[in-house]
């Protein structure tokens, strides 16, 4: 059973088709990068996959389970389970915010407490030194912030990351650093990637799978033997 | 100025509140080349460019030369094609119009003749069916289209310079190559020149003769393109090339630079790139290296004799 099964996904923004029966699946342990260029559809499908714009039509199943046809409230406990990375590192952080608490929030939001100690390991994992919990984004790099994000995606336990060009912002020295990171955390605990990226030596690199998106549809794709 | 270079650019200086984010570069723009002014944030590669055409931010001081200077004949012999393509086109006027009113602000010519140019330009950058869409508000058009209206806007005046800051940053790969055939159509027909600011090396590796590569403000390397990508000899060339996913196999782990490009105003001392280079000696921390004429290019580097193959030295068991 595939980690992530995306039937005929339709997404529409009044008469626009933003995302025209677009299928595919991934693996556990697999990235599946959605590339082509901006305006191609590829993020509203990764908000459609996460069920954080609602599709309008076709159907989304995670580790077996039919999405689109659960209620909001059905939907919370599998939310951790699949977590989204974002392309702009201090957009996606509260800039009042400690590290040490955005990296904690997901974990907040299911009812739990983490220990000091448990956000310093998340740190720890994603190449930050957990003194970096103290500050806040203003306070970090391009690069330390994007690692915090992921540092905050893998506070709940997901399967399953969208990572929606996560390494687009970044300075390309720094860029490889956290491709080699999320490499690493691929093979450590067999994450599922669903890759957002529009950059084609990117998707090469990293990607089992590549689906290429123009105008909403799938034009082709790939699949590394 | 000797025929063969159209500008001069001399010990450029670009400072706010007293911090340089320019620290002092010299090179020259050739007529008919690609010069590709690559580096990362910080480098001040988008300043430098921007000033060949005079447009420095509010507030900024700058010191140095640049000659000719073309800033008050911008549209004319010089023109810009910004990243940000919406910004370089008015939301409330069709397309044509400005284009049209872009050709009579520096040419004598009929309305019906200014029309006709800027249909002509809509078509060199090839849109379709350009005598309709110059008709069509820039809301009507494409990502891609708007950026090539931007290009047609900065080219309806057959400059001798273009200046395209990160042209290809929104682009698929097809729409950037078109864009940038445009751009280099102009080159051999008149001889114009493109400086082209970008973070893609395969831009630079497909369509750039030089490179100039910046760091922190100040010239790191420059020389023909091709010999840079092959054998940088400044170590940051060295380290920006080999970490970049296109020369890696798959899913190899990525030679990365440790740490980060320092921010104008918070540079270390001597080399302000010691802090991440494998090679900084007692010499790098002290004083900042000059730019040398080495190996048929200029290198600020006080070691550059040493600086490793990188690109060979990383993948050479792949291969
Ligand atoms: S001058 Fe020294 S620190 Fe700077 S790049 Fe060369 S070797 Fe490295």
């Amino acid at each position: 059973m595939p980690l992530l099964d995306v039937r005929d996904l339709v997404v529409r923004y009044g008469t626009v088709t933003a995302v025209d029966r677009v299928s595919f699946s991934l693996e556990a342990g697999e990235t599946l990068a959605l590339n082509g260029p901006s305006g191609c559809g590829k993020s509203s499908t990764a908000l459609a996959v996460l069920q954080l714009r609602r599709p309008d039509g076709g159907e989304v199943h995670f580790e077996g389970q039919e999405l689109t046809s659960l209620t909001d409230r059905e939907l919370r406990p599998l939310r951790p389970r699949m977590q989204p990375v974002f392309q702009d590192p201090y957009g996606s952080l509260n800039p009042r915010h400690r590290i040490r608490d955005a990296v904690a929030e997901p974990l907040r939001v299911q009812g739990r407490r983490p220990t000091p100690g448990e956000v310093a390991e998340l740190l720890d994992r994603v190449g930050l030194d957990p003194s970096y919990g103290d500050r806040r984004p203003h306070e970090l790099s391009g690069g330390q912030c994007q690692r915090a994000g992921i540092a905050r995606a893998l506070a709940s336990g997901p399967r399953l990351l969208v990572l929606d060009e996560p390494v687009s912002a970044l300075d390309p020295s720094v860029r490889a650093g956290v491709l080699n990171l999320l490499a690493d955390l691929q093979d450590d605990l067999g994450l599922g990637y669903l890759f957002i990226c529009h950059d084609r030596a990117v998707v090469r690199h990293f990607a089992d799978r590549v689906v290429e998106m123009r105008e909403g549809r799938v034009i082709s794709g790939w699949r590394r033997p | 100025m000797e025929p063969d270079v159209l500008l001069s650019v001399r010990d450029l200086r670009i400072a706010f509140d007293g911090v340089e984010a320019v620290r002092g570069v010299s090179f020259d723009v050739r007529p008919r080349e690609v010069l590709a002014v690559v580096g990362e944030s910080g480098a001040g590669k988008s300043l430098t460019a921007r000033a060949l055409l005079g447009m420095v931010p509010a507030g900024a001081t700058t010191g140095g030369t640049i000659r000719p200077d073309l800033s008050d004949r911008r549209g004319r012999r010089i023109a810009l094609v910004p990243q940000d393509a919406l910004s370089a086109l008015s939301p409330v006027h069709p397309v044509g119009d400005q284009l049209a009113a872009a050709v009579r602000s520096v040419a004598r010519v009929s309305r019906k003749e200014a029309r006709a140019r800027a249909v002509a330009a809509l078509e060199r950058v090839g849109i379709p069916d350009a005598a309709r869409k110059a008709r069509a508000y820039p809301h009507e058009y494409s990502g891609g289209m708007r950026q090539r209206a931007v290009i047609a806007m900065a080219t309806v005046n057959e400059p001798d310079i273009v200046v395209a800051d990160e042209p290809t940053t929104a682009l698929d790969e097809e729409h950037r190559d078109q864009v940038l055939r445009v751009l280099g159509e102009r080159r051999e027909a008149v001889g114009a020149a493109l400086v082209l600011v970008t973070h893609d090396m395969d831009v630079v590796r497909e369509h750039a003769d030089r490179m100039l590569v910046m760091y922190a403000g100040r010239l790191t390397e420059l020389g023909p393109a091709d010999e840079v990508l092959a054998r940088p000899r400044a170590p940051y060339t060295a380290g920006l090339l080999a970490s970049l996913p296109e020369h890696a196999p798959r899913r190899r782990r990525l030679p990365a630079l440790p740490g980060t490009p320092p921010a104008p105003g918070a540079l270390p001392p001597g080399c302000a790139f010691a802090p991440r280079c494998s090679l900084a000696a007692d010499a790098c921390h002290a004083t900042e290296p000059e730019p040398q004429q080495v190996a048929g290019r200029l290198v600020a580097c006080h070691r550059w004799a040493d600086t490793p193959d990188l690109l060979q030295e990383a993948y050479r068991a792949s291969s």
